[in-house]
């Protein structure tokens, strides 16, 4: 992290005198590193107000907000999804299969565009059509589906790739105790696909957290856009760009932890996995 | 299966409507959400300040508007309007010929020059001719893309940002030779410490008001004509009141709106 | 692994397409683009297309060049991190963590107005020979590019490295083999092959990571929609367009490297 450069107090001190733009003396390192002065990054970044940190913090908030929604939502149509592929008709199949193929296929910045705009218009006109009143759908929503929407497409692959692991027998035998389809579900297939299935999902966790910097681009306010307003503001475009980066390493290092940890439990009681994915 | 995955998708729907609805009453006043000061910018706190805020709030306050300010991305604030993510659009935009094909603006409220800066160490002006074999910095979808586009094809290089922030950003470091934009953003620009470190003002561009436009207005869709009146009736009644000057000295130290005579 | 999630599967179902319901779904897709050709707006074409093939072509030198790059940068991170000492693994480890933990718009951004904001404390920059290169947006492009494949993919070879059986090597040693002939006959080969299965999904996430240069004014298909929507006005067409010419690239990409594939012997190691 830039502020925990060691800086030796001289150079700090004639960093200060010197006004932007003009120091050709020897504090070019420090320079590089530090295009306004070691003081002057520690208050740029600070949490309160003359300092953009409190920014930062609440659009990694929100990154975190809709990275969690996205991933659930991502589930919920994954399993959907993957019981769809598994056990639906050939239609569902065949629309499921379009869907997966298309998301993976089309980056996802121009999926969120054209979710963006075309989704919610279409659930309005929709809604409208139907005779019910236009409703006004949040930027975080919309974020929300949008994305969720692009990770069940990924989920859908994983989870099916899951279920397909769990062996055979046990599915039967569940079936010959006669359970019904949902206590299948509840009791047997989610339970026992869930090691199979967190490798691939802790990966989709990480693209999430990732990915919501796309939204930037439609000028949702998160991480990425926080720090272009940081930086368009006080040009201090270095600083503040390092400063996001350190905080998306820390959420996906904080993440892989968790995430680990999840990894052991779910696999409690089994022997070592060692191509779970 | 079949049946469930209703369900579910039934659930979804209902479950974003739940989540989405919001008081449908407040007007959603769409700004650019990169910096365009002294325009729009947020300070640190996430607040929007600058002279276009000022100058909405007054106008929703004395049509008894509520009003709430809706950042969205520059380069789609005109679909954002149309698919109805926001009511107005109170970003610097131009009143242009070409836009009203698509949307509908309000009066004027302000007009200004347009004008070039370049490097300090550099001599040259604001016309085709000057900037022969440069690489002229716009922002995307403004009046100032379009006029570049028009009359410096050819002779200069037109390269385009996402923010005029970036475009700036772009001039100090050396990659464009010269930036064209209102003069007032870039008068900001210029008084900052990294303007005044890189450069300085060439010039104002030759006026084409077939490009730039009358001046700048809220943007509107074309149906929303009650809105629009209100507009208008409060753009004019700040105008007469001292409200529009009082906000502006705050910022400026002459008149943006321009001249009276304006017929749109 | 990001890779595993976007292999894409092309499973061989060749046979199957004209069961009855397939051949409704085709009708139903027919009449939504025939519709969607009739029934939107599309008389910009004519007027962009030139720029369109110059954006398409821009987006594929971009991928080619960063992944045949990002792959070279790749063996090395892999192998340092598989077999090098700590002072080696270390940073390889740590580049890989950093490209993998922050999100590519970040790096992009940083590399192309972080850095530019540098540049003026730097006047010798200008009259240096490197000049015309970093006052050009796409270096950025590929820098940052290659450096995100370098860092996703050098953790496969990481993987494909530590992975070829140890008596493949003990049997090139008793051969007598220096230690560069068993990287380079033995080792590095095997691995390869064994990272290759992975090659097509990162080379499609690559594709997929493209457009965002367009976000540092690099000018390539993507960009060149952006272009169109803000100069007509049209929000979905130019998009839908988009997506399809995505979806033909990364077909034709997949295609391609399942020929490749297949020509490569998977009897090894």
């Amino acid at each position: 992290m830039v502020w925990s450069r060691p800086v030796h107090p001289s150079l700090l001190l004639a960093e200060n005198s010197s006004s932007p733009g003009a120091s050709h003396s020897g504090a070019k390192l420090i320079d590089a590193l530090l295009p306004a002065s070691a003081a002057g990054i520690i208050e740029l970044l600070s949490p309160v107000p003359p300092g953009w940190g409190g920014t930062l913090l609440l659009g990694l908030l929100h990154s975190i907000e809709i990275a969690v929604g996205a991933t659930c939502l991502g589930l919920l149509i994954g399993t959907c999804g993957a019981y769809g592929k598994l056990y639906g008709g050939p239609v569902v199949r065949d629309l499921l299969a379009v869907y997966t193929t298309v998301v993976r296929a089309v980056p996802e910045l121009v999926l969120i565009l054209l979710l963006y705009y075309a989704g919610t218009d279409l659930i309005n006109q929709l809604l409208t059509a139907m005779g019910y009143q236009r409703i006004d759908i949040s930027g975080l929503v919309a974020g929300i589906a949008v994305l969720g929407f692009v990770q069940g497409a990924y989920s859908t692959e994983v989870i099916r790739g899951a279920i397909l692991a769990i062996p055979q027998g046990q599915i039967e035998a569940a079936r010959a105790y006669g359970m019904s389809p949902g206590l299948l579900l509840r009791r047997i297939t989610l339970p026992a696909m869930l090691p199979f299935a967190i490798p691939g999902l802790a990966n989709l966790w990480l693209i999430a957290t990732k990915d919501t910097a796309l939204l930037a681009v439609v000028g949702f306010f998160e991480l990425a856009l926080a720090t272009r307003q940081a930086a368009g503001v006080t040009k201090a475009y270095f600083t503040f760009y390092v400063a996001a980066g350190a905080l998306y390493l820390m959420l996906s290092l904080f993440s892989n932890l968790i995430l680990g940890r999840v990894e052991a439990w779910s696999r409690r009681g089994m022997p070592s996995v060692k191509e779970a994915r | 299966m079949k049946t469930v995955l209703k369900t579910f998708a039934a659930a979804l729907l209902l479950g974003v409507a739940a989540m989405g609805v919001a008081k449908a009453d407040p007007v959603k006043i769409g700004v650019a959400a990169e910096p365009y000061p002294p325009f729009t910018s947020p300070d640190a706190s996430g607040k929007w300040v600058g002279w276009e805020i000022d100058f909405i709030d007054a106008v929703c306050a004395e049509e008894k508007l509520e009003c709430v300010i809706t950042p969205v991305a520059w380069d789609g604030i005109i679909p954002a309007l149309t698919t109805k993510k926001i009511d107005v659009i109170a970003s610097s935009m131009s009143i242009t010929e070409e836009r009203k094909k698509t949307i509908d603006f309000s009066d004027k409220y302000y007009n200004t020059p347009t004008a070039i800066i370049g490097p300090k160490d550099q001599k040259f002006g604001a016309t085709p001719d000057d900037l022969k074999g440069k690489v002229i910095g716009v922002q995307v979808s403004t009046v100032h893309a379009v006029y570049a586009k028009k009359h410096f094809t050819g002779a200069a290089e037109i390269k385009e940002y996402q923010t005029q922030d970036e475009a700036n950003q772009d001039l100090a470091a050396g990659r464009v030779d010269a930036v064209q934009a209102d003069s007032i953003a870039l008068g900001e620009f210029l008084k900052s410490d990294q303007g005044k470190g890189c450069c300085d003002l060439k010039g104002m561009v030759a006026p084409d008001v077939e490009v730039l436009g009358p001046g700048v207005g809220a943007g509107i869709r074309k149906e929303d004509t009650e809105l629009k009146d209100k507009l208008n009736a409060g753009i004019k009644a700040i105008r007469a009141n001292g409200k529009y000057e009082e906000i502006s000295k705050k910022y400026f130290d002459f008149d943006i709106y321009g001249e009276d005579s304006q017929s749109n | 692994m990001a890779g595993e999630a976007t292999v894409i599967n092309v499973a061989a179902r060749t046979s199957l397409w004209l069961q009855p319901h397939r051949i409704v779904l085709i009708l139903i897709a027919l009449a939504l683009v025939l519709g969607a050709a009739f029934f939107m707006r599309w008389d910009w074409l004519p007027q962009y297309y030139q720029m369109g093939l110059v954006g398409i072509w821009r987006s594929l030198w971009i991928l080619a060049v960063t992944c045949f790059l990002g792959f070279l940068l790749a063996v090395p991170l892999g192998l340092a991190q598989a077999a090098g000492p700590f002072w080696f693994s270390a940073p390889a480890k740590a580049f890989c963590t950093v490209i993998r933990g922050t999100p590519l718009l970040i790096q992009l951004w940083l590399l192309y107005y972080g850095l530019g904001s540098l540049f003026p404390q730097y006047p010798w920059i200008r009259e240096s020979w490197m000049w015309p290169y970093l006052r050009q947006a796409w270096p950025y492009g590929v820098l940052a590019l290659t450096l995100s494949f370098a860092g996703y993919e050098g953790e496969v070879m990481r993987g494909a490295f530590a992975g070829v059986p140890k008596g493949q090597l003990e049997a090139a040693r008793a051969f007598g083999m220096s230690r560069w002939k068993i990287f380079r006959r033995i080792w590095l080969p095997q691995a390869i092959y064994r990272a290759l299965p992975t090659l097509t999904g990162e080379t499609v996430l690559q594709l997929k990571s493209t457009p965002l240069v367009a976000t540092i004014s690099v000018i390539d298909i993507f960009a060149v929609s952006s272009k169109v929507r803000q100069d007509t006005y049209l929000t979905y067409e130019p998009l839908l367009l988009l997506a399809l010419i995505y979806m033909a690239i990364t077909g034709i990409l997949v295609f391609a490297f399942s020929r490749i594939e297949a020509r490569i012997p998977n009897k090894i190691g």
